[in-house]
């Protein structure tokens, strides 16, 4: 018969601190960009049909049957994300170069990341992963950063760029304290598949709130036509005890259990696959009675394996292709069965 | 001078009802909070931490494919479960309720594909993402309450409670022939005994406490049942002393032998609340060995009750109530703990036992008291042999078994 012990009293108690100073947030004066409204009434508007959860027993892994999560309040809904990809806004220089521009607002606020279950999360654009920022090699990338939130952050993104615009407090622009705003520019280079975070101490607790999203620079040739998505494997500690409670891709457990991911039949799947777990030390990522061809980084047009599970530690990424021959359901899933049935696995449905 | 008098002169023909005076203070108190409730503690402001959740979880049962957890809300705050991890992996669950007031409790039935022997951990994570932890040191599948186990539960509590006590007063025969003083020293050897009683009930509640719900009262629930039952037992040895008139009753010793059965009974009933719930989580073995432990432990039990009434034995009819009363409450408290067992109220009734066992031994030091030049003594070599011998007794019996 337990009880909370202190630590977990604490740790409980913590969510409702965050709250409580997202509260004392009401009057901060970033709008989120348009992007991110969109997104918002396009999923409060259209609502999916209805989510039936189910339970995590012998015959059908997942929460509470019943339960939903409600991605309108959330603001995001984890299928939106997949296909997703945030391109900014270009326009050509004098020196013909194309310049690309986005907008990012840091927020506080609650997100369900299991039915019924809120955390407190601190945010890019409202959501969790932030915009698939994408550009293309060569280009010139401004991005407005203005931080809404409580707390201090900065935008650090992975990339060959100069020590000032590298996100990192103390150097450059430095940290963007809360109703400040900063302008990160430098040039899309490697292609291939990277990711930005915040960068601020402690660095743990600021990727762990949410401060993250993927970047993608494609190739100047570009690749090959395919059905694109982007998931970021992601997990979410709600007691606060350094341990994630909810394991997922792209922040809602089960999510694509519940509404499985429509593929057509032998069309080229790429998926821009992200790690950035926090408090453990690998993820993975397997799919059923299928392989795959793996572009680590995505920084070579050339696969270094055809397989049918990878494992990449916090940062790491990677491009998957792979076709379908079959039709049906096939599951993908962290192969640490442990995250699996915390949240991180869902299902592809061929048709 | 003057004017005070005159002052209560005038007040003296006036004066309100004692009642009135009574009920004034408590009007204006009731007045104070209402109107303090109404304008929602002005000045104080809300709290300001956060929710404050706390799950106890008080009962725990295994059903083939389910673990049923009963929980109450052990924190000033609301708490609503809205998931729940077994080993690692979130589980579908029906809760009978929705959320969880101050207090209230609500039953959690977890669709699970537990195996025997395994141990389990049941993590509750509440809406904030707060998470409660409940271990299940070995899976056993909990006896259904059937006609059979409550038959069964009878027969155990027989076994432990009444047969063992019903043989001890057998040496009733041999506390009548013996001489005076060996009697003295044969109610030291029972206070020896009931004092370990009081001692092993008292640690026990204390540890069962600590499992339940705090905010009910937790430890603190021992002593309140143990000074509930001193106080009740002294009334009601108080009682029987006014109907009988002292001499008489200390004379034939009747109502000390009832006394000491009841509290032997509310020791038996903390026993048998032990005993009934370990066998329901399959953390006892019945066997022989269990029951011959239990036997010789309570025996002496027997022996306690029928010390005081070696000069004037009552009727057959009498000592068989006598044996009931202080031995079939084993029955009563295994079918409690094997189907019901809530910490909370095992602590107190542990505690009461303990309570009713402190009043016995105050009302059986008069019988140890030995006449000298001076006056009288209750301790002296012989008695203290006595009250040690009873402390070694039960405390190797004690050794014969564990709950």
């Amino acid at each position: 018969m337990t009880r909370l012990s202190r630590r977990r009293m604490l740790a409980s108690l913590a969510p409702a601190l965050g709250a409580g100073a997202v509260a004392k947030l009401g009057g901060v004066n970033f709008a989120p960009p348009a992007s991110a409204q969109d997104a918002h009434e396009h999923t409060t508007t259209a609502p999916r049909p209805p989510v039936h959860g189910h339970g995590n027993t012998p015959d059908h892994p997942g929460f509470q049957t019943g339960g939903s999560v409600d991605h309108g309040a959330n603001g995001f809904h984890p299928t939106e994300l997949l296909r997703d990809f945030d391109h900014g806004k270009t326009r050509r220089l004098a020196s013909g170069r194309v310049l690309r521009e986005w907008e990012l607002v840091a927020n506080d606020g609650d997100i369900e990341v299991a039915p019924g279950v809120k955390f407190p999360a601190w945010t890019y654009n409202g959501r969790i992963p932030g915009p698939a920022l994408r550009a293309r090699e060569g280009e010139r990338l401004r991005i407005r950063f203005g931080n809404g939130s409580a707390h201090p952050h900065t935008i650090h993104f992975h990339g060959i760029h100069p020590a000032e615009m590298d996100g990192l407090p103390g150097v450059g622009l430095g940290i963007v304290e809360p109703g400040k705003a900063v302008t990160y520019e430098f040039d899309a280079d490697p292609f291939g598949l990277h990711l930005y975070h915040c960068h601020v101490n402690p660095l743990a607790e600021h990727i762990a709130r949410g401060m993250y999203g993927a970047f993608i620079v494609d190739p100047k040739e570009g690749r090959p036509e395919a059905d694109e998505q982007v998931m970021v494997m992601n997990g979410f500690d709600t007691n606060f005890d350094l341990e994630n409670e909810v394991y997922a891709v792209n922040t809602v457990g089960f999510a694509y259990m519940n509404d499985p991911i429509r593929v057509r039949q032998n069309e080229l799947v790429r998926i821009y696959l992200v790690n950035v777990l926090e408090f453990d030390q690998i993820n993975s990522f397997h799919v059923h009675a299928n392989f795959f061809d793996y572009f680590p980084t995505g920084t070579s047009l050339e696969p270094v394996e055809f397989t049918d599970t990878i494992m990449q530690c916090q940062g790491q990424r990677g491009i998957l292709e792979l076709r379908f021959p079959h039709k049906g359901k096939f599951m993908f899933h962290a192969h640490q069965s442990e995250f699996a049935q915390l949240g991180w696995m869902g299902l592809f449905e061929v048709g | 001078m003057e004017a005070r008098t005159a002052t209560r002169e005038e007040t003296g023909p006036g004066r309100l009802p004692a009642w009135l005076l009574g009920l004034i203070p408590l009007l204006l108190i009731a007045s104070a909070v209402a109107a303090f409730a109404l304008l929602d503690g002005p000045g104080l402001g809300d709290r300001t931490g956060p929710p404050v959740e706390e799950l106890a979880v008080e009962r725990t049962e295994l059903h083939p494919g389910e673990i049923e957890l009963s929980v109450r809300n052990d924190g000033p705050d609301e708490v609503v479960v809205s998931q729940v991890i077994v080993n690692d992996g979130f589980a579908d669950f029906t809760s009978s309720k929705d959320s969880l007031g101050r207090l209230d409790s609500a039953k959690l039935a977890v669709r699970y594909p537990w195996t025997e022997g395994s141990a389990y951990n049941v993590r509750i994570v509440t809406s904030t993402g707060a998470t409660i932890d409940h271990e299940i040191p070995v899976a056993v599948e909990t006896p259904e309450s059937d006609l059979g186990f409550y038959g069964l539960m009878a027969l155990l509590g027989f076994y432990v409670g009444v047969l063992p006590v019903t043989l001890g007063m057998l040496w009733l025969p041999f506390v009548r022939r013996i001489d005076p003083r060996w009697l003295r020293v044969l109610m030291a050897l029972t206070i020896g005994l009931l004092g370990f009683l009081a001692i092993d009930a008292t640690i026990e509640g204390i540890d069962v406490a600590a499992g339940g719900s705090q905010a009910l009262g937790g430890t603190a629930l021992v002593f309140v049942g143990g000074i509930v039952a001193y106080l009740l037992l002294t009334a009601v040895e108080a009682w029987l002393q006014d109907r009988k008139g002292t001499d008489a009753a200390r004379r034939d010793g009747s109502h000390v032998a009832l006394l000491v059965a009841i509290a032997i009974g509310l020791h038996n009933l903390g026993e048998g609340l032990a005993i009934g719930s370990a066998y329901a989580v399959g953390a006892l073995a019945l066997g022989a060995f269990l029951v011959i432990g239990f036997a010789l432990h309570n025996t002496t039990e027997g022996l306690a009750i029928v010390a005081p009434v070696a000069s004037r034995p009552p009727s057959l009819a009498r000592l068989a109530l006598l044996g009931v009363i202080a031995g079939a409450p084993a029955i009563l408290g295994a079918w409690i703990g094997a189907s019901a067992f809530n910490s909370s109220l095992a602590a107190l009734l542990l505690g009461a036992g303990a309570g009713a066992i402190v009043q016995v031994i105050q009302q059986l030091v008069p019988t140890i008291r030995e006449r000298t030049a001076t006056g009288q003594r209750a301790l002296y070599p012989a008695s203290v042999a006595g009250i040690l011998a009873g402390f070694a007794i039960l405390y190797a019996t004690s050794l014969l078994i564990s709950v």
